[in-house]
């Protein structure tokens, strides 16, 4: 069933720290953050593009540890619950699913000199 | 768990995301990097899942079961050359999830007196907006890469103008709804409207561009998330997001240079519509097609000294690398020399090429860059095109009312020779004609890609 009671999210145990210097300090880590990626990836060869692009959409299936949050907190009623429960499950797919693509797209890019095209699947494994 | 204590771990999975980046764009790491960001995003899970408490954990689980065993199943079943479908998909419901979010959260909070503070609601509206635009984008280009409606441009008159009211309205009501009009239905409607948005904008790009486009939303896709952290007050969600949201615009920016397009052109250029001009060039050119045997092309394979073959998005959906492999070595035992030469944009994904020949193990050192192989193809017996179209368009250098001028391209009609692995004479992806087909040193071999190759290998061996 929903769970009534739980302590809430952030905001509503903030202590002595006012709304405002909360989001203060929000918005000096987004335009941080804005500049790191920015910077990160300036430099990047178009062999990897597309592994990067997907690598990218893994990292921002983070959207559910948002949904978790919803999830997880008091509900008022059904449809909150439902909606939090719908947004589990496609930020757990866009998650799981990226990181699986990704993934399967590097190792092809990995091997050079392999042994034999037969036992391309779970052989990958071993030291480099 | 204390808030204070969930940000302390929260530090972990900001740490390794901006190291999955970092390795990413490294050959030499590529694949650590994606490692390290999905333990950083297990660690992020695993610390939200506790913090939440005890009553929903069952909730969570089942959700994420659900969610994570489709993603798996359908991340590990597809084929390598629908991966670029399957990408548009994953970041659309990542999209949806942010937009769900949004409408969890003002239900929540709406109609309690204390109103919220002004900049949730901004989040609240924003994520909505955007993660909605980003979940149906993100939709239809899927159906356009899987072929569930036409790849082909479909435009109207005064698109450009009902496109932007649209976008105007969504953003006048959200609007609305920070300036304290406290009702939802104002955000099902933008949400709606961002959706239909999202639909329109993107039915207009021709299929060639698709990979700009989903970059494009996975960058949106990103900022939504930024956005939803803010609404939740969460730190991870504003870092991850925004990284993302940077990143990927970087990205954008970096593929259509690759192209040699802005991303204006693509996004509003509705390329691959035929234009008069162009289409009058191609018209008065008048040649003719030849079509050849497969024996016909299979002597004048054996017989050549240089061999490159010209891999597209047809190799790719006949699966024919492992059959052009097999034939390149038939080659190389007659004493043929052999290269592929990789266009940075061949197939729908930049890299794709690269990945599907590495996937039958073609030898490094026989993939040449286009900037490698270009010089090559005046000294080149044969070139042999399997599936490629615009990326061999002589038109790209030629024809200035061509769509595609200005597009770097393989110079393949410098090679003496020219054989052309086709279905049929359909223009490719991007809609439009190519003169090579017509050029008097160009013979086609019409057929599924990995048919005309088995019979090729058939031939060869016959010899």
């Amino acid at each position: 069933m929903p769970g009534y009671g739980t302590p809430g999210r952030g905001r509503e145990v903030l202590g002595p720290v006012s709304h405002n210097t909360l989001l203060v300090f929000e918005l000096t880590i987004l335009v941080l953050a804005i500049f790191l990626g920015v910077e990160v990836i300036s430099k990047v060869p178009t062999l990897l593009h597309t592994p990067l692009m997907s690598g990218t959409n893994a990292i921002h299936g983070i959207v559910v540890v948002g949904a978790m949050v919803v999830l997880g907190s008091p509900h008022k009623d059904a449809f909150d619950w439902v909606v939090g429960f719908l947004a589990v499950v496609l930020g757990s797919a866009n998650v799981v699913g990226g990181f699986v693509v990704t993934d399967r797209m590097l190792e092809m890019f990995k091997r050079r000199e392999p042994p034999k095209p037969a036992d391309a699947q779970q052989d990958g494994k071993n030291a480099e | 768990m204390s808030t204070n204590l969930a940000n302390l771990l929260y530090l972990i999975p900001i740490a390794s995301f901006i190291l999955a980046l970092r390795f990413l764009s490294n050959p030499a790491h590529a694949r650590r990097g994606n490692q390290i960001g999905a333990v950083g995003m297990l660690v992020a899970i695993v610390v939200t899942w506790i913090r939440v408490g005890t009553t929903s954990w069952w909730a969570i689980a089942v959700g994420m079961l659900i969610g994570g065993g489709f993603g798996a199943v359908a991340a590990r079943r597809v084929k390598m050359t629908a991966m670029p479908q399957m990408l548009a998909l994953f970041n659309g419901v990542g999209g949806g999830a942010a937009a769900l979010i949004a409408l969890a959260e003002l239900h929540r909070i709406l109609p309690e007196p204390g109103r919220p503070k002004l900049d949730i609601d901004v989040a609240i509206a924003l994520s909505g907006l955007i993660g909605a635009i980003s979940f149906s984008g993100s939709l239809v280009a899927f159906a356009k890469l899987q072929e569930l409606i036409k790849g082909r441009p479909i435009t109207y008159p005064g698109q450009k103008f009902v496109n932007l009211a649209l976008l105007a309205t969504c953003v006048g009501l959200a609007v609305t709804l920070d300036s304290g009009v406290q009702d939802e239905w104002l955000l099902w409607v933008v949400i709606g409207g961002g959706a239909l948005f999202g639909v329109l904008f993107v039915l207009p790009i021709g299929g060639a561009d698709m990979p700009v486009v989903i970059s494009l939303l996975n960058a949106f896709t990103g900022l939504a998330v930024a956005v939803a952290g803010f609404e939740l007050e969460n730190n991870v969600l504003i870092v991850a997001g925004a990284l993302v949201g940077a990143s990927g615009t970087l990205l954008t920016m970096l593929m259509g240079r690759a192209m040699n397009r802005s991303i204006g052109n693509v996004l509003f250029g509705a390329f691959g519509q035929i234009s008069p001009q162009a289409a009058a060039v191609a018209a008065t050119d008048g040649g003719t097609v030849r079509s050849a045997s497969a024996e016909d092309v299979a002597v004048m394979l054996a017989y050549a000294h240089k061999v490159v073959f010209v891999p597209g998005y047809g190799l790719a959906v006949a699966q024919a690398q492992h059959d052009v492999r097999q034939l390149a070595d038939l080659l190389e035992e007659k004493g043929v020399e052999v290269s592929y030469a990789i266009h940075p944009v061949a197939g729908r994904m930049p890299g794709h090429m690269n990945v599907l020949l590495a996937e039958a193990n073609v030898p490094y050192p026989q993939l040449k860059e286009m900037d490698e192989i270009n010089p090559e193809f005046g000294r080149t017996d044969v070139a042999v095109v399997v599936g490629a179209n615009d990326v061999v368009n002589p038109d790209a250098r030629n024809n200035q009312g061509s769509p595609i001028y200005g597009m770097p391209i393989l110079n393949v009609d410098q090679a003496n020779a020219v054989v052309v692995l086709k279905r049929s004479m359909n223009p490719g992806f991007a809609g439009i004609e190519n003169p090579l087909f017509y050029n008097p040193k160009t013979v086609m071999l019409f057929g599924d890609a990995k048919d005309s190759i088995d019979k090729l290998i058939a031939d060869v061996k016959d010899l």
